[in-house]
């Protein structure tokens, strides 16, 4: 895998920032928020972190992703595009009639480990993939993508308790801690908190980190299994709608669509942002 | 039955079928929530530690976890109680077993009204009706011991979701026409020209009962057990329904959304018009008692579909 530099990885990321949001746009459907919230994150997984390629996607020693936050699927497809699973001119059907391109991950999509939307689902598949990977003496490791508004999904927790009990760790959870979901602050409507406290508990380690900054992304993946025997918990803290100033921090962009004229605001900012970087 | 000779429960016979299969296949594991006991895994699990993976109480992780795990390539057979796979763990098996099309074999251990007693928590009445309407996944109720056996080593080798379950009685062995299982392929008991009991799983027996009873008093009475329920024979189904002048299905199930349903549906598409019942359990608080017992209750005894048919030929 090349390695990228932090500055070549932060452009990628307004690149796909600005990706996600024309196809959004074109489809007029997507759940931007979120998908804003992640592109670091999935950015650095598949540009640093992932040994996952097309060249390898059937070899059972490859390493998994599985975006259990399936709805954020936009920020998958541009990365996995970009990684060359597919064109990215494909995602132009994006929710079209009989595409493969759907609102949640599907297999139809090459680079799509499992079917996913339905919240909490993500954490027992990897656990499961771990826990072959384990029995298999094999060397990959997992890696699954949740949503902090997903925690109230009790599976997660049987899914938790029996990875720590497997002593996992060579599975790896990451929450994208926007800490705000459909109806509002994840603290109102049903609080997680405390989150670290709660996972350590159930045996895992936690390390919290910032979810929008890709050394401090690249830095956190590299101390990953931060102590043997156990999983991980990366808390990524994140902004919802990161990259878009009035899309920041807002519920109702959970899963909004711009019009017209906030697309071409929204592109103008990601792009001024780019300039910054590439003079850099 | 005085004249047929009591097998094991069809439990039994997937157990040891699988340790058959684990001990020449090490990529085949079986995924319980602390059910090993309830599935008579017990000598399983002490035979191969190696096979055998506890997740504990927890339906919706036993079955993601199997998913998870059979996408590396492990042969999965996940065993839980009936009703418990496949209502609270429901969306997993819609998500990441069947539309994730992964090949897991899903055991519903002491299924339909066989914990009796222990009331409808326990009961699966509705799996079939809610599995029926999920693509890409097979229904499978075994008769008998064959049935059981044939079963498990159709789904060891299937590429494709699959459910099967299993009541807890000594299940006596049924005669049929060929020993030819099939997932998909029905098995005929005995032929007949005017009565056709249509049944799956436990409820054969009793079918093949009602059909002696009926055959002494000079009627032709047809037994075919519909041991897949999904992907149904139609060809045989249909064949049965021409054939005879009525048709009784017959099951452990809810009488919406299982075996009698999905017949009504076919003949009735085919325009085959002849009198029909369902009989299974009905829309009402289940009554308190054994399996027996229900069975009873509902007309589900040679007795009692004896009548039903009877009942039937009149109108």
């Amino acid at each position: 895998m090349k390695k990228f530099t932090n500055n070549e990885l932060e452009i990628k990321s307004a690149k796909y920032r600005m990706a996600l949001l024309k196809y959004i746009k074109k489809a007029n459907a997507g759940h931007t928020g979120g998908s804003l919230s992640c592109t670091d994150i999935l950015n650095v997984l598949y540009n640093d972190v992932l040994n996952v390629s097309p060249d390898n996607f059937s070899d059972n020693n490859r390493d998994r992703f599985i975006q259990s936050k399936g709805h954020s699927v936009e920020a998958l497809y541009v990365v996995l595009a970009n990684a060359g699973f597919f064109p990215e001119d494909d995602l132009e059907e994006l929710c079209w009639y009989n595409s493969r391109y759907m609102g949640h991950p599907t297999r139809k999509v090459n680079g799509v480990e499992f079917n996913t939307g339905a919240l909490g689902h993500g954490l027992p598949i990897s656990a499961g993939i771990a826990l072959a990977g384990k029995m298999d003496k094999a060397t990959y490791k997992v890696y699954t993508l949740l949503g902090d508004g997903e925690l109230a999904e009790g599976s997660n927790w049987e899914a938790a308790m029996m990875a720590a009990h497997y002593k996992l760790d060579n599975l790896t959870a990451i929450l994208d801690h926007n800490a705000l979901q459909i109806t509002g602050p994840n603290r109102e409507v049903c609080s997680p908190y405390p989150i670290s406290d709660k996972w350590e508990a159930f045996g895992w380690k936690v390390i919290e980190t910032k979810g929008n900054d890709i050394a401090s992304l690249r830095k956190t993946f590299e101390k990953i299994p931060v102590e043997n025997g156990k999983p991980t918990l990366i808390i990524a803290n994140t902004i919802k709608g990161k990259g878009v100033s009035f899309m920041e921090n807002e519920k109702k962009w959970h899963h909004g669509v711009p019009s017209d004229e906030q697309y071409e605001l929204a592109i103008k900012e990601i792009e001024s942002e780019l300039k910054t970087l590439v003079d850099v | 039955m005085k004249n047929l000779k009591t097998g094991k429960a069809n439990l039994l016979v997937f157990a040891e079928t699988l340790a058959e299969l684990a001990e020449n296949d090490k990529n085949i594991l079986t995924v319980t929530s602390d059910s090993r006991g309830s599935g008579k895994l017990v000598a399983f699990g002490e035979k191969y530690p190696e096979q055998i993976v506890e997740v504990g109480i927890a339906e919706q992780n036993l079955v993601g976890v199997s998913a998870g795990l059979a996408s590396t390539g492990k042969n999965v057979f996940t065993v839980s109680p009936a009703s418990f796979l496949t209502a609270r763990a429901l969306e997993q098996v819609k998500n990441d077993v069947a539309y994730s099309d992964q090949a897991v074999t899903l055991v519903g251990i002491s299924a339909g009204v066989s914990y009796g007693a222990l009331g409808s928590t326990h009961h699966s009445i509705h799996d079939v009706a809610v599995l029926r309407a999920i693509n890409n996944i097979d229904i499978i109720i075994p008769a008998d011991n064959y049935e059981a056996r044939q079963a498990i080593i159709a789904s060891s080798k299937s590429k494709k979701p699959v459910y099967i379950k299993f009541g807890k009685k000594a299940m006596p062995y049924l005669p049929r026409i060929k020993e030819d299982f099939k997932i998909g392929k029905a098995s005929k008991i005995c032929e007949g020209k005017d009565i056709a009991f249509i049944a799956c799983g436990e409820t054969v027996t009793p079918a093949y009962e009602a059909a002696l009873l009926l055959n002494k008093n000079g009627f032709s009475t047809e037994v075919i057990s519909m041991h897949t329920i999904k992907p149904l024979d139609k060809n045989t189904t249909i064949e049965t329904a021409k054939k005879c002048k009525c048709i009784i299905t017959v099951e452990e199930h809810s009488i919406y959304g299982g075996l009698g349903e999905a017949v009504a549906s076919l003949l009735l598409s085919e325009k085959i018009y002849k009198p029909f019942k369902i009989v299974g359990i009905p829309d009402e608080d289940t009554v308190t008692g054994s399996q027996t017992d229900i069975f009873n209750h509902y007309g589900i005894s040679g007795e009692g579909l004896s009548q039903s048919a009877q009942n039937l030929l009149k109108h």
